[in-house]
This record gives structure tokens, sequence and C-alpha cells, in this order.
């Protein structure tokens, strides 16, 4: 039971997939521009995220390993994520309207978003069992969730201050990643 | 004509700073030249094989199932960079090769495949796919070298990684104590990244004035946006 609380802390604070190992950073800088986007991003990165995880281990563990197949893991994992992005844009559009609207736009994005594949194959490489591959995933989409909705509501910020025209837009984003990033390394004492 | 493809994806469209393509392994990878060289290699060959399979290929490929196809085709170049760096650089490919192994998901490469590569003939694909790999390795190694001096103070660093004997003594010693070692954590990645960033704007700006600027930036400023409309 510690263990997995280690496991979900580690991923979720001290390496934060976004501001430590630097995942998942495209969907970070450009769609963190408000705050509403951001929370409705990182739902549905959790949603598939948590579900790709468990099913790439399954496959992984179930099929590749016995047959010796496990230089396939890349294409196989994309292949997952993927399928499993469509699987639940249709699902949603056919049970759930609101959900869809909602998350409907930013669905198709999870498939190029690289924290999806990172902690799939990282659960992978670390030789996880499937309830800590669970416990990982979990922790390391709600770290990616908490960031991105801490940096939309900075951005937010961010485009009412008055900047050199230099380091408008881009540029103060990725210095203020740094500071959050630099806070963010206070964290790496917890479970050493 | 070749030319300009070429400048075009190296300079202007530079993937890094004027599309925001390929971030994180930018930031992750980029705390040695050594290793940012890797990552270069790597994603050039990636995106080389990935351009021109898909430019022969154009005339096949069903357009409704054109991404699934663009995916399998890149995913399957990554794992063969994988194979020939397990092979040839393992000790280097265990330091990057999380980064390596996304290399699959990096939105440039699956940007010029599909605003690019898919509507043009093989010769010009290959050279936007040179141009774009440059521009790609001019920012990894700008970020790497900036980095490894201020975190670590020395310059070629572990080339023999990547080179083999051969790069043993390249090293270059510019400081015997590190000036400034948060350089190579994560913060250091983002904040030298943005201070890059700001000095590559400032200067495109200066070149061609503050009102074309603005109209480049609306065109390629936000990130994802080939694939985000490659995604209807």
């Amino acid at each position: 039971m510690t263990e997995l609380g280690l496991i979900l802390i580690g991923a979720l604070l001290v390496n934060n997939f976004v501001l430590a190992q630097f995942l998942g950073l495209c969907p970070f800088m450009g769609i963190t521009k408000s705050y509403d986007t951001a929370f409705a991003t990182g739902l549905a990165t959790t949603f598939v995220l948590a579900l790709a995880a468990v099913i790439s281990h399954l496959i992984y563990h179930g099929i590749l390993v016995p047959l010796d197949l496990t230089y396939l893991n890349i294409i196989l994992f994309i292949v997952v994520i993927a399928g499993l992005v469509q699987l639940i844009q249709v699902y949603l559009h056919a049970t759930s309207p609101v959900l869809h609207q909602l998350l409907g736009i930013y669905l198709p994005l999870i498939t190029s978003n690289c924290a999806v594949l990172g902690v799939t194959l990282l659960a992978i490489n670390q030789n996880l069992t499937l309830l800590q591959t669970l416990t990982f995933a979990i922790g390391a989409a709600a770290g990616f969730t908490l960031v991105m909705v801490l940096f939309g509501a900075l951005r937010e910020q961010l485009q009412q201050a008055s900047l050199p025209e230099a380091f408008a837009g881009t540029p103060i984003a990725l210095i203020s990643a740094g500071l959050m990033s630099l806070a963010f390394m206070g964290f790496q004492g917890i479970g050493s | 004509m070749s030319n300009n493809d070429f400048s075009r994806g190296a300079i202007e469209n530079n993937p890094a700073w004027a599309q925001l393509l390929g971030l994180c392994p930018l930031l992750a990878v980029s705390n040695s030249i050594a290793n940012a060289l890797g990552l270069a290699l790597a994603s050039g060959f990636v995106l080389l094989g990935a351009n021109t399979s898909i430019s022969l290929l154009r005339k096949i490929i069903p357009d409704v199932a054109r991404l699934p196809c663009f995916v399998l085709i890149i995913a399957t170049f990554t794992t063969v960079a994988v194979m020939v760096l397990e092979a040839y650089a393992f000790d280097l490919y265990t330091r990057i090769a999380l980064f390596i192994q996304i290399i699959v998901t990096n939105c440039m490469i699956l940007g010029r495949a599909e605003a690019f590569a898919s509507r043009q003939p093989v010769g010009r694909a290959i050279v936007d796919a040179l141009g774009t790999a440059t521009g790609f390795a001019i920012a990894l190694l700008a970020l790497g070298a900036v980095r490894e001096l201020l975190g670590n103070g020395t310059l070629f660093n572990d080339m023999e990684l990547l080179v083999g004997s051969l790069g043993a003594d390249w090293q270059l010693t510019i400081f015997t104590s590190a000036p400034l070692p948060l350089a190579v954590y994560p913060p250091g990645a983002f904040l030298l990244a943005g201070l890059l960033f700001a000095a590559v704007k400032a200067l495109t700006a200066t070149q061609s004035g503050p009102t074309a600027k603005k109209e480049v930036e609306k065109e390629t400023g936000t990130a994802n946006d080939a694939v985000r409309r490659a995604n209807p």
C-alpha cells in the first residue's frame, strides 16, 4: 500500500511529467491559454492515459512477451492509443453529447501527446505490475492536469501583462514554466 | 525551388522556435551536446525516412485512412532508429532512450508528413525533410551547447558515446567549476529555452520589421497547428 502511495506521489509531484520529465509539453504550451480548456484537456488525457497504460500492459505481457515480439512495442502502443482515442470519441458521441462537446476537439490531439506514450513505455520499462501501472498512470495524469490548470490560470494573467515585445507569447510562458519547475524541484526530497 | 524548401524548413518555419513543435525532446535532451546530437540525428533519420516513403506512397494511401498510415510509417522508422542505436551506441541510447522511443509522437514529423510530403513529389519531400531536420538540429545543438557550458563548464563532453573512440579527446573544458549548475536541471531548460526563443524573436523582428513579424507569428504561432488541421 505504501509502495502504491509512493508511486502515486512520485508521478504526481516529485517527477511531475510536464515540469520534471518534459512530457506533454505540446498541449502544455499550445492549449493552456485559458483555464477552462486546460481543465477539459486534462480530464480527457487522464481518461485516455489510464486506459492506454492498462491495455498496453496487458497486451505487452499477454501477447508480445510470450511470442518474443517485444521489439514491436512502439508500433503496437501507438496503435492502441490511436484506436482508444477513436473509440472514446465514437462512444462519447453516441452516449453523452454534453461530454463530447466539452472534450471533442481535444481528443484527437491526445494521440500525438507524448505523455500518453511516455507513461505507457515508462511503465513497461520499469517492469511495473498491473496495479502499479494503473497507479502510476493516474498519478502521472493527475500531475499533468494539475500543472495544466495552474498554468492555464497563470497564462490568463500573462496575457494582460505588459512585456518587452521579444518576450511576449511563448518566451515568457517558457520562463514562467521554468519558475514553476523550480518550485516543483522542492518536492525532490519526498519519499527518498 | 529546392533551396527554398530547405531554408524555409530550417530557418523561417523552424520547427522549434517558429512552430513550437517537438518541444518535449528539445527541452529534455538538450542537457549536453552529445545527447542533443544523438537525438537530432535519430529524429532526422525518422523524418527523412517518413517523408520519403509517404511521398512515394501518396497515391496509394487512401485519404480517409491517411493519418493512421502516416503514424504507422513513422513508428516503423522509429523502431529502426531504436534498434540501430541499441546496436551501435548503447550507452548513449540508455541515456536518452525514452525520447528516442517517443519520436513517434513528435508533432513535427507528423506535421511535415501531413502538410508537405503527402502532397509533393519525392524530391521536394526529401529536401523539406532535410531542411526541417537541420532546423531542429540547430535548435537542439544551440540549447545543448549553452546548457552544457553553463551547467557543466564543458563542451563536447562524452562525445565518445556517439562517435566512438574518435571523440574521446574532443572535450573542451571552458570553466573548471560550472557557472550555473541549474542549467542542466529541468528549470534551466525552460528558462534558457525561453531566453533563446526571445533572442530569436528579437533578432528576426529587427530584420523584417515589427509588422511583418506579427503576420508570420499569426500563421505559425500555435503549437500542434498542423496536427489540429489534420484532425477535422
